[in-house]
């Protein structure tokens, strides 16, 4: 990067299935009025706003850069629009470092939302596109056939799925902010319905209505601030294009690539040994497994028995998810932001009961798309 | 005047109806226009020799243009499925149904498409599928020709075939 990035503040709102206390400007007010307050900053110390959500048809209401942009704060400032599907948060947040790194912008405000219950979400990610026979079933029959492959690769027993889905919801349990708290145990997760075989209602992510901000900030501003910010060592994003011969969904070349370029600007060799946490974008149980493996947390194949030896458990080895993640609440536009500000929370000290000890290095990450578009960031506790 | 409403509004629905015109291009129209003949074309990438179903301009890959349209097979082999249990708003189709990922004979790709006419639980990676399309007449070079996919009865692809295709 040219220069320092750091985070020097992280906003969220209460998650739920639907927030009907608020309008779509109020709960994008309330994440943002969270991350200023944390960060000890105002409106005007602002210089600029990007923002992002998931496609337009979640909510049917178009062009949130428009309608939007007073509740941001971005009257008579820079204000752009991210879109990158349901990786969208973490591409708002990297679009923000960018500003930062450039040297062009002291203080950017990174906001990520979606009000799922305004709209159908099976629906909104059932693709009609022209010419095309409309048969994906929402973004689970999607990633389905993937699920299906890569047990069918790995001979990944079945109660790791289950597992997986278990082990973020004793997660959420200790997140306040977090939309589906309820602890479940593997068994409950293996007697719910199969929606997608081999997907499972309760390995499935809910359809939540949320919020998150972020204040980014140069150096400068981030020595001056109220408390330790979480430094930006590396952030990337990648695409890769939808019909490619050879193209493999299961352990996608877009996210190796985002993840090799992350972990060599940030110096980190094995990240397995170098990273103590990672929030990583999983909506339906079985792409723990995978983007473990994806990520370079472990060898091709290996994924499952990481998860079956449980060493991605709170108190474990590598903690996936302490906040309980997308498996727990999904505000789409929103989740990959989430992400990322979880991690930096993370780096900060400040994840309250989900706090894992000896945090120095965390990643954030975030996918979306065909499994298409790819987001990361490493954070840390040292510049 | 009517009577006020019991519970307080939280909510308003609020009901959008607007048909949009799509122009398929050259290379989509010619595909379209085939499938009216019961015949499914793929365009031959001119640098890596790879076929693309439906055809692409070019291969967004070696960045090549895609200009050779070759006939593929209508049969071919599912690499990955799912069955569905769940209902999308606006999809007539009965529960459970099965959406394969089909890499048909000659192809490069693979393409989306119901498996029918067999139980959703007897589908398998591997198993050998062909085309079912529309009677002579009714076809109107639109994907709705292919109706869905059915097996063929044929052996299984071994293993290796398909484990890595997606």
């Amino acid at each position: 990067m040219k220069r320092p990035v750091a985070v020097v503040g992280v906003g969220q709102t209460r998650h739920a299935s639907r927030r009907a206390d608020v309008s779509i400007a109020e709960l994008v007010r309330e994440a943002v009025d969270r991350a200023l307050l944390d960060a000890g900053l105002e409106h005007r110390d602002i210089d600029a706003v990007v923002v992002g959500k998931a496609p337009d048809q979640l909510e049917g209401v178009m062009q949130p850069e428009q309608f939007l942009a007073g509740a941001l704060g971005a009257h008579l400032k820079p204000l752009i629009r991210v879109h990158t599907a349901g990786s969208v948060g973490a591409s708002t947040a990297i679009t923000g470092v960018t500003h930062v790194a450039s040297g062009l912008f002291e203080r950017v405000l990174a906001v990520a939302f979606e009000k799922q219950s305004e709209g159908n979400a099976m629906w909104a990610l059932s693709p009609k596109m022209p010419f095309t026979a409309p048969l994906v079933a929402g973004a689970g029959g999607f990633f389905a056939p993937y699920c299906r492959a890569y047990i069918a690769r790995t001979g990944a027993p079945p109660h790791i799925g289950p597992t997986i889905a278990a082990n973020a919801r004793a997660n959420a349990a200790r997140n306040d902010y977090a939309h589906l708290r309820e602890p479940m145990t593997v068994e409950d997760v293996t007697n719910s319905p199969v929606l997608w075989d081999p997907i499972r209602y309760l390995e499935t992510c809910p359809s939540s209505d949320g919020a998150c901000a972020l204040v980014l900030a140069s150096e400068e501003t981030a020595r001056k601030g109220p408390r330790r910010p979480a430094w930006v060592k590396s952030a990337a994003s990648y695409a890769e294009a939808m019909w490619v011969p050879g193209r493999d969904q299961v352990n996608p070349l877009a996210g190796r690539v985002c993840a090799k370029h992350v972990y060599e600007r940030a110096g980190i060799r094995d990240p397995w040994r170098e990273i103590q946490t990672a929030e990583i974008y999983v909506p339906f149980s079985w792409f723990e497994a995978m983007w473990l493996e994806n990520l370079g947390f472990c060898d091709v194949g290996q994924g499952w028995r990481v998860v079956d030896r449980g060493e991605q458990r709170f108190g474990a080895h590598l903690p996936i998810n302490p906040s309980g993640g997308v498996l727990c609440t999904n505000p789409i536009g929103a989740s990959g932001m989430l992400r990322l500000g979880e991690a930096a929370l993370q780096v900060m000290g400040r994840a309250g009961d989900h706090q894992v000890d000896g945090v120095k290095n965390a990643l954030g990450h975030a996918y979306g798309g065909g499994a298409q578009y790819f987001a990361m960031w490493v954070v840390s506790t040292e510049r | 005047m009517a009577e006020p409403p019991r519970e307080p509004i939280k909510y308003v629905d609020a009901l959008v109806r607007l048909p949009y015109h799509y122009v398929a291009g050259d290379c989509r129209a010619r595909y379209l226009r085939a499938l009216k003949d019961k015949k499914i074309l793929g365009a031959r990438c001119s640098e890596t020799g790879k076929v693309f179903v439906p055809p692409l301009v070019n291969s967004p890959e070696s960045l090549a243009p895609a200009d050779e349209f070759v006939e593929v097979a209508d049969r071919g082999v599912v690499t990955t499925f799912c069955i569905v249990n769940i209902p999308v708003i606006g999809r007539a189709l009965e529960l459970p149904y099965v959406v394969a990922s089909i890499a048909l004979d000659g192809a490069d790709i693979s393409i989306h498409a119901l498996i029918q006419e067999c139980k959703p639980e007897e589908v398998r990676m591997g198993m050998r599928v062909e085309a079912v399309w529309k009677p002579d007449g009714e076809r109107e070079g639109s994907h709705e020709d292919i109706l869905h996919f059915r097996p063929t009865g044929e052996p299984d692809m071994p293993r290796e075939g398909f484990i890595n295709r997606l």
